[in-house]
């Protein structure tokens, strides 16, 4: 506003301090990259964007074009991205000295893939080459032009005068791990709808791609299932706080339209109690001395209705579900109340188990395991599946979450061949005072010890946010900018490491969220510009 | 024990009551029974007793009564229920209210009283105060008391409280300087502070990273010590909003202006005001505290002081006084000659003190009280004898009981907060410690604990903005207004775990984005807007 009263001369001489400064002001944009792409090159030569002019659309060499809604849709959220939220500064457009960016053409090289839905090998690589007057992103699928369009929305700033400006730059991207994924729990508390939709896009603007939703567990059973209504018509916490198919498939889709795979977890046979409420006779009773005490353990494994209930119900999960992954859980079961129960015990006896529950837990997982093969879906376990030594098909995931050593279990799981996801590091409901997301950064997920082929099995990595003391009313902040930190680790070359670096980029990046309505939480001592958004 | 009877029958009272278990903070005397009586919106109304000193006009109640409606019953349009619905014979269609003394126009002030009676019972729905104030906590008490069935009626019990707060000040901090805060998020603050019955709102206005406060006297300070100048600024419009805002719930604003440490953004703004540091014998080109040896210094301090008090109309002003760093003192060749010169040899807290007094004397002089951290005290400064001392650090130089009794026994009036900073967060339900401290718990006599005239729960802003400040305040800070407000044997957690727990999801219910305290759920959650 003041700088309206300047003379034509000192605002030349300011742009020609901005010419000279070009490490400087290209380092401001550099900074706001995050997760900081493969390899940047940027030119001290700005352009500078209209809101009027500029437009994002379809190189006629595409495969894409109009009819793609992954791409139109995009186009639209990144124009109001870059524009929307801004005020539009009428600036000295006449004097301004740089030549303008007037499209983003979008070229998709190989099918596009644009009514797909993203899979673990989904290729997310681009390149993005800003030239004036037209910058070209490229990429072989929908899943990159994505990825492209987020670091190219992150290159553009308004400069002191309020006109759009992007430094002329090449980037060359592609993830390090293939399987980035949030964890959200519905159980613990339930989140509306809404509430993971704006995580998801949060998730897009920090390139995640996979949103682990565990959907169930002991304290409620949100999910309303077709084949059997009563599970949450009785478990979940009441009947608003349930996701009808109608909400599952507005997730999906809209996850989908930000490159995220959903991968929806029904853990058992552990954590399973408020399965119990709509299903008779799959808990397993457990028993004071002679007499059942009322209460109820894990799914009870020796029964058949047990696994034909399974069986219908995961035969459902997998077409409401699109992705190849169903996540099974399979952690911290607790033996006491099989112990107690007499069935279980003769049925131990029958089976020659002995009295090591260990092996009903991978009899159970198991037969699970041949459920969710019949309707050719892949497995995701937690780790105890493995350290139980349940004899698990190839290609079955484990994810490591056990804090202590988890670099020696990563080794062991990876020597036995299995693909192996990271979230031990990285359990964002715990929190502390200060900068804890420096922890999270400093994770070296293949720190451990192993062969390169060892290496080449860890898939990527998860942030969870576990529920017991989050719901929507802290969620956002709680998450964000914390899993940002991952998001970069999962992200980024090995080599980019250094915090103070990331602390710089990251702040930039804090305020962009808050900017585009994330209510993400500051760093540190500070402002952005933009803050009354949320 | 008297102690543990009081405490089964309000255990007692509290399984009686169904609904009533929603109280927070829970009052010093209650009886309620199952008996209910049915409350319709459409004639509802709260009414002045003929013989109450306030009467329509009335601002802090009129406005009061237009808020407690809304929040009772929504702003929707009630319709007259069916004559079916209605089988009860006896049904509350008002709220009665008697205020002993006049005073809708003043401001609340640490004497103010507070206490309220409320019943309601066949023959009447009565609140009775001694204050406006009084009325304010006696009608947001009323409000918790209302339920709702599941077929929509609403209700209440019938209920007799007799209640007053345990002390007098129950403050919340907010830091607009670590982040600014949009007047917005201060306006909420105060709204759930009303609701738990919190009466001081502490603003600590200004510090090291930020100036919001736009001075009239000194336009500079912000204009070169904001963040943003266009933005991230409180205008005198804006504080005389927040005063009126926190005044018409029964809220004062205590306003802190942090000196002579904590000052790095006065700098910018009033060139001279802080002490040049040395590297040697140059000036290293930054600044320390504000420099004690000027004379200027001091004009500036009654020019801007003369501004605060007039602007900020509650008797005491926080002088702040905390974390003074000696070292840049020590580098300034000039401070080193005034040192000898007034026979303070090396000791720079002679020097803190010399400060502190001469700017102590200045605010006197213009009738304000003031409250200091406890820095002021530790450091021997010289201090007027109603001087109010905040405890705020937890185990250095002393524990904080142990502080507590120091400062008492120097017969100076504490508050507490050593234990309360929220802004320190830690996985799980750390409401429990908040809520387990007992303010008194310090060898001392009984005239040294009536020195203690509260607490106040602070959010310092290092990590805290727009973004997570109400999350993280609530319910948190709900543990503390309990344990100032209600009496020292209400300290069962579990009884306390439901009724906090009942009052976040009131919260919800209000609108207000209040996190969980464990697994659970509410009939209505926080949705996104």
């Amino acid at each position: 506003m003041e700088q309206r009263g300047w003379g034509l001369p000192r605002l030349l001489g300011l742009l020609a301090l901005l010419a000279v400064q070009v490490p400087r002001s290209s380092a401001s944009s550099y900074m706001g990259l995050w997760p900081l792409p493969l390899s940047v090159e940027m030119s001290p030569r700005l352009l500078r964007l209209s809101p009027e002019n500029f437009h994002i659309g379809h190189d006629s060499s595409s495969t894409a074009g109009p009819s793609c809604t992954i791409l139109q849709e995009a186009f639209r959220r990144y124009y109001d991205y870059i524009f929307g939220f801004y005020k539009w500064h009428r600036g000295p457009a006449k004097s301004h000295a740089a030549p303008e960016l007037e499209q983003l053409l979008v070229s998709v090289v190989l099918d596009s893939q644009c009514n797909a839905f993203p899979n673990v090998s989904s290729d997310e690589s681009y390149s993005l080459l800003v030239k004036g007057p037209v910058a070209i992103l490229k990429a072989n699928r929908v899943w990159g032009v994505l990825r492209g369009l987020e670091t190219f929305s992150q290159l553009i700033y308004q400069d002191s005068y309020g006109t759009f400006t992007i430094n002329e730059s090449n980037i060359v991207d592609s993830p390090r791990f293939p399987h980035r994924g949030i964890l959200i729990d519905t159980a613990r508390h339930y989140l509306p709808v809404k509430t993971i939709l704006k995580t998801l896009d949060a998730m897009a603007f920090n390139k995640f791609n996979v949103l682990h939703w565990h959907i169930v567990d002991d304290q409620s059973f949100p999910y309303q299932s077709i084949t059997f209504p009563q599970l949450s018509n009785k478990g979940s916490y009441s009947l608003s706080h349930v996701y009808t198919p109608n909400d599952v498939r507005i997730v999906i889709e809209y996850a989908r339209l930000r490159g995220i795979r959903v991968i929806p977890e029904f853990d058992t046979p552990g954590h399973a109690q408020s399965w119990g409420k709509g299903q008779k006779d799959l808990l397993t009773p457990c028993y004071h001395g002679h007499t059942q005490s009322g209460t109820f353990g894990p799914i009870n494994p020796i029964l058949n209705t047990t696994y034909s209930f399974l069986s219908k119900f995961f035969n459902e999960i997998s077409t409401v579900f699109p992705d190849h992954f169903i996540h099974l859980g399979g952690d911290e079961v607790e033996f006491q109340c099989w112990e107690s129960n007499p069935d279980i015990q003769k049925f131990m006896q029958q089976k020659g188990f002995g009295t090591d529950f260990k092996k009903l837990e991978v009899f159970y997982i198991q037969k699970l395991f041949n459920i969710i093969s019949t309707v050719n879906k892949g497995s995701i376990v937690w780790q105890e599946v493995f350290d139980n030594n349940v004899k698990l098909q190839p290609g079955v995931v484990v994810q490591v979450w056990k804090y202590g050593d988890y670099a020696k279990e990563q080794s062991r799981v990876t020597a036995e061949g299995f693909p192996v996801l990271l979230s031990a590091p990285w359990y964002l409901d715990y929190i502390s005072y200060g900068q804890d997301w420096v922890k999270y950064y400093n994770v070296e997920p293949l720190d451990f010890d192993g062969t390169s082929k060892q290496k080449t099995l860890v898939i990527g990595g998860e942030a969870c946010l576990w529920g017991e003391y989050v719901d929507a009313t802290n969620l956002t902040p709680r998450l964000w900018p914390r899993a940002s930190a991952v998001g970069e680790r999962l992200w980024s070359r090995q080599d980019v490491r250094s915090s103070q670096d990331a602390y710089k980029r990251l702040t930039v990046h804090r305020c962009r969220m808050v900017r585009r309505g994330v209510a993400a939480e500051p760093l540190f001592t500070g402002y952005c510009n933009h803050e009354d958004r949320v | 024990m008297a102690g543990s009877a009081l405490w089964f029958f309000l255990l007692l009272a509290a399984a009686l009551a169904g609904r009533a278990t929603a109280l927070w903070p829970w009052p010093q005397y209650i009886q309620t029974s199952d008996l209910r009586y049915p409350i319709f919106p459409h004639n509802f109304q709260f009414q002045y007793h003929v013989s109450s000193a306030a009467q329509p006009g009335c601002s802090v109640l009129d406005e009061a009564f237009q808020r407690y409606r809304d929040l009772l019953f929504g702003s929707d349009f009630w319709h007259r229920p069916d004559p079916a619905e209605k089988q009860h014979t006896l049904e509350i269609n008002s709220l009665v209210i008697h205020v002993a003394t006049p005073g809708c126009d003043q401001l609340p002030s640490l004497e103010s009283a507070e206490n309220y009676t409320l019943t309601i019972n066949d023959e009447q729905n009565f609140l009775f105060s001694e204050t406006v104030w009084g009325a304010l906590r006696g009608l947001e008490t009323f409000s918790q008391l209302v339920w709702r069935s599941p077929e929509g009626t609403f209700f209440i019990n019938k209920t007799e409280i007799e209640d007053f707060p345990r002390f007098p000040h129950r403050g919340l901090l907010l830091d607009t300087s670590r982040h600014y805060l949009p007047l917005s998020s201060i306006l909420n603050t105060l709204d759930v502070m009303a609701y738990s019955k919190f009466n001081v709102f502490h603003w600590h206005m200004v510090d090291d990273p930020s100036f919001p406060y736009e001075s009239f006297t000194f336009p500079e300070l912000t204009r070169k010590g904001s963040y943003n100048p266009a933005t991230h600024i409180y205008t005198a419009q804006d504080v005389k909003e927040v005063i009126e805002y926190a005044r018409l719930r029964g809220i004062r604003v205590l306003v802190e202006f942090d000196t002579p440490g904590h000052t790095q953004s006065w700098g910018p703004g009033a060139p001279g005001l802080l002490t040049p540091c040395y590297s040697g014998s140059q000036p290293s080109g930054t600044f320390g505290p504000v420099n004690p040896i000027l004379n200027s210094t001091y004009e500036f301090m009654s020019t801007f002081f003369l501004e605060v008090s007039s602007v900020f109309p509650d008797f005491y002003l926080h002088l702040g006084g905390d974390e003074v760093d000696f070292s840049c003192w020590k580098s300034n060749p000039d401070i080193q000659d005034f040192m000898k010169k007034k026979g303070f040899g090396n000791d720079f807290k002679k020097l803190e003190s010399f400060y502190i007094q001469t700017l102590l004397d200045i605010v006197s002089a213009y009738g304000k009280g003031y409250v200091v951290w406890q820095e002021v005290f530790d450091n021997k400064v010289k201090v007027r004898p109603d001087t109010i001392i905040q405890v705020w650090r937890e185990e250095a130089p002393v524990s904080y009981m142990k502080e507590l009794e120091l400062v008492t026994n120097a017969s100076f009036r504490a508050l507490l907060s050593a234990p309360w900073y929220l802004n320190h967060i830690t996985y799980g339900p750390d409401w429990e410690k908040v809520y387990m401290v007992e303010p008194l718990a310090f060898d001392g006599t009984p005239e040294q604990k009536a020195l203690v005239i509260g607490g106040e729960a602070c959010m310092w802003g290092e990590y805290v903005d727009s973004t997570n400040l109400v999350p993280r305040l609530w319910p948190r800070a709900g543990a503390v207004a309990e344990r100032l407000w209600s009496s020292k044997l209400v300290t069962n957690l579990d009884f306390a775990s439901k009724r906090l727990a009942d009052f976040r999801c009131e919260l919800l219910r209000r609108g207000i984005q209040a996190q969980p305290l464990n697994v659970g759920y509410c009939e209505q959650e926080f949705e996104e807007t």
